[in-house]
């Protein structure tokens, strides 16, 4: 089998004395999704940051297409150019139009003339049917499309592996689903992906390996069937219980 | 707040964004309500004009009325002499504007310096976020006239070989120390508003720590800051009369000379009334600039 894409290894990280997470350790192959869901404060979104370099990790390794990224003398820059990242609320930059956010990456850290960015992000917004609002200003998009565009922004670098952090939770139910048919696709192209997630449903469609995180650890992992239809631990099935109850499986 | 992203703003809250089809008429009920509305308008508008006539109109006649009004007017408004010595003020407010161009160019370079170290976190920049801020402190709570006398008869009892001793340069140099601080804080505050998830944004898209600052930070900053640096402007413009002291020829040492010759105050309520001219209109733009500023703010604030 063909070297991982990703491979995280006894990852540990804290706050102060707060241990966040303890003894991560997981592997995601070319072309695959992992998902971590969790109840909120699990670790989701830091173990999402570790993995981007904007938090420091306080034992373990991060291992991006053979490369340690966290030894010493790692180029955080260039990892990043590796690493697509989208937030749970979308940081467009509100100052530039939506052909600009797409574009300034592309430009700037890769090189690329302007003509051909420009013509790059056309044809992905078209993809996402999302070619009229090019030419507008963030703040007059709705928040579905926002959050399309700040994908589509992080996946214009062509990176190696996008990392999705709750990318819906700020959106009504209505808007969930454009931004998660949008995933969807991606997955069909070939993005390996880890995501994180609170839509049950959706990581059942998407994911090939799923990873519950309770208080820090990965308790129970495997297929989505696995997980999400036969849990073994308590907790598992505890948490289960209650996103069910919640409406959201 | 999750930043930066809003609804949109009021202004196109009035245009239909979808075309249903029909042509639309307003009804009755609206057709009332825009009668109404006018009436309402119309009648505020004329008591806003009649309450302003009367109170103005009021004030002016007791002031023309009242028994010092002609030895006021003969010391103050003695408009044929203020003409006879307008050139001459004129002339020293284009020293006025020469400082004024030049030291708002300096400060902007030197300011946005000293707000770009005191903001880094490159611990080769430590000292010198030392000696900014030590700066900024120091020149921040000093009058600015003891920073004029200080620079500009300091400086030449030195006697130092090749240091200038022109009392306009002198005091330039003065102008410009004191400003800088000023606006650097007022830049720098304008960067701390940026929300850290923008930096964090453009950092995982692979730009660098100065890429992030030139293309996402320092535009959403400017446009923060654009009120009160505008502001320090009008203020510069203003200060650079203090110069004056040093005996440099500009609009307000024109007038004192022109006063002192024939003891009577005309020249300076005439170098006063040349200052108002640019500073009134830049304040009233000011004031537009930051009410704009704010409706753009409140249009992409919270979501
Ligand atoms: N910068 C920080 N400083 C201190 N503690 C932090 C910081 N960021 C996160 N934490 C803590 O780390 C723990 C994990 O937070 P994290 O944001 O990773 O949770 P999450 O699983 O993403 O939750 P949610 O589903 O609510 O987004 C929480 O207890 C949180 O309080
Ligand atoms: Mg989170």
């Amino acid at each position: 089998m063909s070297q991982p894409v990703l491979e995280v290894k006894q990852l540990r990280k804290s706050y102060g004395s707060e241990v966040v997470l303890e003894d991560i350790s997981f592997s995601v192959p070319v072309h695959t999704a992992t998902v971590f869901i969790g109840s909120s404060g699990s670790g989701k979104s830091t173990l999402l940051r570790c993995i981007n370099l904007l938090d420091q990790i306080d034992d373990g390794s991060i291992v991006l297409d053979g490369e340690d990224i966290t030894a010493v003398d790692a180029d955080v820059d260039k990892v990043r150019r590796k690493l697509g990242i989208v937030f749970q609320s979308f940081n467009l930059f509100p100052h530039m139009k939506v052909i600009d956010n797409i574009t300034l990456a592309p430009m700037k850290v890769q090189g690329i003339s302007k003509e051909i960015a420009r013509e790059n992000a056309y044809k992905l917004l078209d993809r996402f049917g999302l070619h009229d609002k090019a030419e507008n200003y963030p703040d007059r998009l709705s928040g579905g499309q926002q959050q399309r565009v700040a994908i589509i922004r992080s996946i214009a670098v062509a990176p190696r592996l996008l990392l999705l952090d709750e990318i819906t939770s700020a959106l009504d139910p209505v808007l969930v689903n454009e931004v998660l048919s949008t995933v969807r696709d991606l997955k069909i192209e070939g993005m390996t992906m880890v995501l994180a997630t609170h839509e049950m449903g959706f990581a059942k469609q998407v994911a090939d390996e799923v990873c519950f995180l309770h208080h820090g650890k990965i308790l129970e992992w495997g297929t989505p069937a696995q997980i999400l239809e036969a849990p073994q631990q308590p907790e598992t099935k505890e948490f289960l219980k209650r996103v069910h109850e919640a409406g959201r499986l | 707040m999750s930043n930066e992203i809003g609804r949109p703003s009021e202004s196109d809250s009035g245009a239909a964004p979808y075309n249903f089809g029909g042509v639309w008429v307003p009804s009755e009920l609206e057709i009332a309500r825009r009668a109404a509305r006018r009436t309402r308008n119309t009648r505020n508008s004329i008591i806003a004009i009649f309450s302003s006539i009367v109170v103005i109109g009021g004030l002016a006649l007791i002031a023309v009325t009242s028994p010092g009004w002609k030895s006021l007017s003969d010391t103050f408004f003695a408009w044929a002499y203020g003409v006879e010595v307008l050139p001459k003020i004129i002339l020293g407010f284009g020293t006025n504007v020469t400082l004024t161009l030049i030291a708002s160019t300096c400060v902007a370079i030197l300011g946005l310096s000293i707000a770009l170290i005191r903001t880094s976190r490159s611990p080769a920049l430590a000292p010198f976020r030392i000696l900014a801020t030590l700066y900024v402190d120091i020149f921040r709570g000093i009058p600015m006239l003891l920073v004029i006398l200080l620079v500009g008869f300091g400086i030449p009892a030195l006697r130092i070989q090749g240091l200038t001793n022109n009392v306009l340069v002198l005091g330039t140099i003065a102008v410009i120390i004191t400003y800088t601080a000023y606006v650097a804080e007022v830049i720098r505050s304008g960067i701390l508003t940026i929300h850290p998830s923008q930096r964090a944004a453009a950092r995982s898209l692979g730009l660098s720590h100065f890429q992030s600052l030139r293309y996402v930070v320092l535009p959403q900053a400017f446009r923060r800051v654009t009120p009160p640096l505008l502001n320090d402007l009008v203020a510069l413009i203003k200060d650079t009369g203090l110069v004056s002291i040093l005996g440099v020829t500009d609009a307000v040492r024109a007038a004192q000379i022109a006063s002192s010759r024939s003891f009577n105050y005309t020249p300076y309520v005439m170098a006063a009334i040349i200052f108002l001219l640019v500073t009134i209109p830049l304040t009233r733009f000011t004031d537009r600039t930051l009410r704009r500023s704010i409706e753009r703010q409140n249009a992409t604030g919270v979501a």
